[in-house]
């Protein structure tokens, strides 16, 4: 089984893996991350949704082979130490979660997308898909709009 | 657990309302306090069937608190030398915000910081039973009382300690921020004070709960989990480090309840990291390493199945057999002018975002459980059967769940991980796909609706609804049981929760409502407001037709004909706030409704777009009013949770029955509302308290739907009929 190393939330991690194996079960199953969650293994839900050198990835679907040397940001890696990303400020702030299991794909989502734009429009938020079956997407326009005048 | 034969009880019998509540200071070193619930006769009487609209005089959570108050259970509070207050929650969380609610009036009453009350989840107590179920939005509505009693009493005895250690009167003493305090600004934390507390048998003040002067019930609090939440540390099933479990994933069938006839395993067997392949009566199991390879390892079984019980089923058929069993109306339409409508719904999943899940530990003599379950003691039944163990010998750690929606009232996923567990003697942590959720889950059945109103001069003079459905899978949770054990078991259960449930709030004259039940070998369940989902939302679309017919507004109509002033304040402030009647451009419109249950009562107001092909609920506005908001903040999140199943439940989302199989198979065409398809804007109003709690979780689902519904009636100049509308 060939051996893959990469960046996990600032840290260096091999793993002995299938090069096929979806890096969502490589963090949950052998590395013990399980911030990520499945909500669907096919890439439609993305409660896994988490980073690959800074971009938004679903990593039920993305291969462990192609994150060799790559940075992998999950929610646990998204604080800087003790200081909340502005993105999960905010998601306290307007008390966002009910049930949680979509929040960490969302946060992930949400802290993505302020990186390459400071001022989303509703437009802009509108094209988020992850899926809230508890309904908070009221709460999470507005945790989005307060962490970007936040940042 | 405390031992009910250590208690000595320390006060007498105290009425509230229709229950009563002891409280006994439990045999430990530290103030530990129980409260034991006692049936009284002024609530035994309340459960009296009556001859029209039972719904109106005892509901469900009625019959939930009796029942509650029958067992002789125990809640339990303790203070710890560490100053922490410990309250185990006899309830689950699953994102409604329980753990929030509660742990606020434990420290309002004990005058605690929040932050120094810690909320585990209880694991299941067969003490319990079926008061340890969570449904039928009745948690605060029956924990209200026995909690705030529990938190009075350890406070009444906590300033009475302190009393005795600084030698002053116990009235001169005042409790904030988890500590006593004299007069002079002397202070002890609770947690100091704990040992001295537990020795007080008799307090030295009133040890009753306080009536006014809340600071922390009723204001918005952010939720006590939301921390562990944002920074992925909150644990479900499949989080839980249970060492050596085994990922397990089940093989089912293509069509609902087919069989395994044969199965050849040989290529799964071979392959990595493969530890078991198990037949179980749902499907062939394969456990391995790693999800991954249990996955892999599914793909590559050969099985051959039998034949569904539903099999050549489809939803026409089932629609037409529902349209076949409508039983008629009871009266005859006479001189007067009508209207009559039908409506038809949808099967629709529950499909919470954490899929079906557990770990389970079965051993020779004991078995251990991890899951996230609205029925703890259920599953611990469940699972001891499908062990072989005695129910004592099966300890159940309840999980936080991510989403039920009602699905977690049923066993299903346990019992598979116990039968696995058992036949390969290890632990596994078995999930379900989400494929597994969507076609072998649980639905909200499929139904069918006529009705019927006549008026003459200005008045409606009989109002009649029937309603057929798929039944409801009532065995979750006890409340099949407990509805029996209510005396509404005849004919049916699902025909006495309809009684319990569903009541007119309309002067309609002479109303009438019935349900039949057409079985089929289907999977269903109590889904979010259960039958009123469907029944309430339908009637709130044929009140706005009866409103056109007789010339009347919406709004107006129901002010008018709405039988109390409860329910015509909800309507009349989402009419005020959502700026009702507002001139709209065509192809928009807004839309109303109303729903009362639970002690409860909401109304919805909503605007729609449908100038493309894709409706949009551009904005929504409820009204809440459940008697006592404990937290407004926790309120508002469910009235707008409940606005996204009222969107999608009308508009898009539902499931399809072909020849025996459920069509949809993730959210790619399960098209539950997304950002895209959510409003820009929603705003919820608390109504002020009134009197005491009411039920909150379900509450706005159908006047969420029927707001939605009437908007589109209103925007396109349809009769809307069908749900979802785009299926």
């Amino acid at each position: 089984m060939p051996t893959y190393t990469f960046n996990l939330n600032g840290k260096a991690v091999s793993v002995d893996a299938p090069a096929d194996m979806p890096l969502l079960w490589v963090l949950r199953d052998k590395l013990g991350v399980t911030g990520p969650k499945y909500g669907c293994g096919v890439g439609v839900c993305r409660a896994c949704t988490s980073h690959i050198n800074g971009q938004a990835a679903q990593i039920c679907t993305v291969a462990v082979s192609d994150v060799a040397g790559k940075n992998v940001t999950t929610i646990e890696g998204l604080a800087k130490g003790s200081t909340l990303h502005p993105v999960q400020q905010a998601w306290l702030d307007e008390d966002v979660a009910q049930c949680g299991f979509c929040q960490p794909g969302q946060i992930m989502q949400a802290a993505a997308l302020l990186k390459t734009n400071h001022s989303p429009t509703d437009a802009d938020i509108d094209k988020i898909v992850n899926v809230c079956r508890c309904g908070t997407y009221c709460r999470i326009r507005k945790a989005i709009k307060r962490a970007a005048a936040s940042m | 657990m405390p031992d009910a034969t250590r208690l000595t009880p320390v006060d007498g019998p105290r009425s509230v309302g229709r229950r009563r509540f002891l409280t006994y200071l439990v045999a430990a070193p530290t103030l530990t306090v129980a409260a034991r619930l006692a049936l009284t006769d002024a609530t035994a009487s309340a459960i009296v069937p009556s001859p029209d609209q039972p719904a109106d005089l005892v509901d469900f959570g009625d019959v939930m608190a009796a029942l509650t108050a029958a067992n002789t259970n125990l809640f339990v509070l303790e203070v710890t030398e560490d100053n922490r207050v410990r309250f185990e929650v006899p309830r689950a969380e699953v994102g409604q915000g329980v753990t929030t609610a509660l742990a606020m009036i434990v420290a309002e009453h004990l005058d605690a910081r929040l932050a120094d009350v810690d909320v585990p989840l209880s694991d299941a107590r067969q003490d319990l039973g079926t008061a340890q179920s969570t449904g039928g939005s009745t948690s605060v509505r029956t924990l209200w009382e026995p909690i705030r009693t529990l938190a009075a009493m350890a406070r009444a005895r906590l300033v009475t300690a302190a009393a005795h250690r600084w030698n002053v009167p116990a009235s001169s003493l005042t409790t904030h921020d988890t500590a006593v305090w004299s007069p002079a600004g002397q202070s002890a934390s609770y947690g100091s004070l704990t040992a001295e507390a537990a020795q007080i048998l008799v307090p030295e003040v009133s040890p009753l709960p306080k009536q006014t002067g809340f600071w922390l019930v009723g204001q918005p609090t952010g939720r006590v989990d939301a921390p562990d939440i944002v920074t992925g540390k909150a644990k479900y099933a499949l989080d839980v480090s249970v060492a050596g479990a085994l990922p397990t994933v089940v093989a089912r069938a293509p069509k609902v309840g087919a069989p395994v006839v044969s199965y050849d395993a040989t290529a799964a067997r071979a392959m990595p990291g493969v530890v078991a392949v198990t037949q179980v009566p749902s499907g062939i199991a394969v456990t391995a390493q790693t999800f991954d390879q249990a996955l892999k390892a599914k793909a590559a079984l050969v099985v051959t199945w039998g034949t569904s019980p539903v099999d050549g089923v489809s939803d026409v058929d089932i629609k037409a057999a529902l349209t076949a069993a409508i039983p008629p109306f009871a009266l005859p339409p006479l001189l007067s002018q009508r209207v009559d409508a039908t409506f038809d719904f949808a099967f629709v999943n529950h499909a919470p975002m954490e899929v079906g899940s557990a770990v389970v530990d079965v051993r020779a003599t004991a078995a251990e459980v991890w899951v996230a379950t609205k029925s703890p003691t259920g599953v611990q039944s469940a699972v001891a059967s499908a062990a072989g163990l005695d129910t004592s010998a099966v300890t159940v750690h309840v999980v936080r769940g991510g989403g039920s929606f009602g699905r977690r009232v049923y066993s299903d996923p346990p019992v598979e991980a116990a039968q696995v567990s058992k036949a390969i003697g290890r632990p596994v942590k078995l999930m379900w796909t989400r494929n597994d959720d969507m076609r072998h889950g649980r639905m909200r059945p499929r139904s069918h609706h006529q009705l019927r109103a006549t008026y003459l001069l200005g008045n409606v003079l009989s109002y009649e609804h029937r309603m057929s459905c798929v039944p409801v899978d009532f065995t979750g949770g006890g409340v099949g049981q407990a509805i029996v054990d209510a005396g509404y078991g005849s004919p049916t259960v699902g025909t006495g929760f309809f009684q319990l449930s569903e009541a007119c709030p309309y002067n309609f004259g002479v109303v009438t409502e019935d349900l039949a039940e057409v079985p089929y070998a289907l999977n269903t369940g109590t889904w979010r407001s259960v039958y009123s989902a469907q029944a309430r939302t339908a009637e709130e679309i044929m009140v706005d037709e009866i409103a056109r017919a007789m010339g009347w507004d919406p709004v107006s109509f129901r002010l008018m004909f709405l039988k109390t002033d409860a329910e015509r304040a909800v309507v009349n402030k989402v009419a005020t706030e959502g700026n009702w009647g507002r001139l709209m451009a065509p192809g928009t419109a807004q839309g109303v409704g109303l729903h009362q249950e639970y002690g409860s009562r909401a109304g919805c107001l909503v605007e729609i777009d449908c100038r493309t092909s894709t409706p949009r609920v551009t904005k929504g506005v409820l009204a809440v009013d459940v008697g006592r908001p404990v937290n407004p903040k926790g309120l508002e999140a469910q009235a707008m949770g409940s606005l996204m199943d009222g969107i999608s439940t009308i508009l898009y989302a539902g499931n399809h029955l072909d020849s025996g199989a459920f069509r949809e198979g993730s959210y790619a065409d399960f098209l539950y509302a997304r950002q895209a398809t959510a409003p820009l804007t929603c705003q919820v109003f608390v109504m002020p308290a009134t009197g005491e709690p009411g039920g909150a979780g379900e509450l706005c689902v159908p006047a969420a739907a029927a707001a939605v519904a009437n908007a589109y009636a209103r925007a396109t100049g349809t009769k809307p009929r069908s749900f979802p509308l785009n299926f």
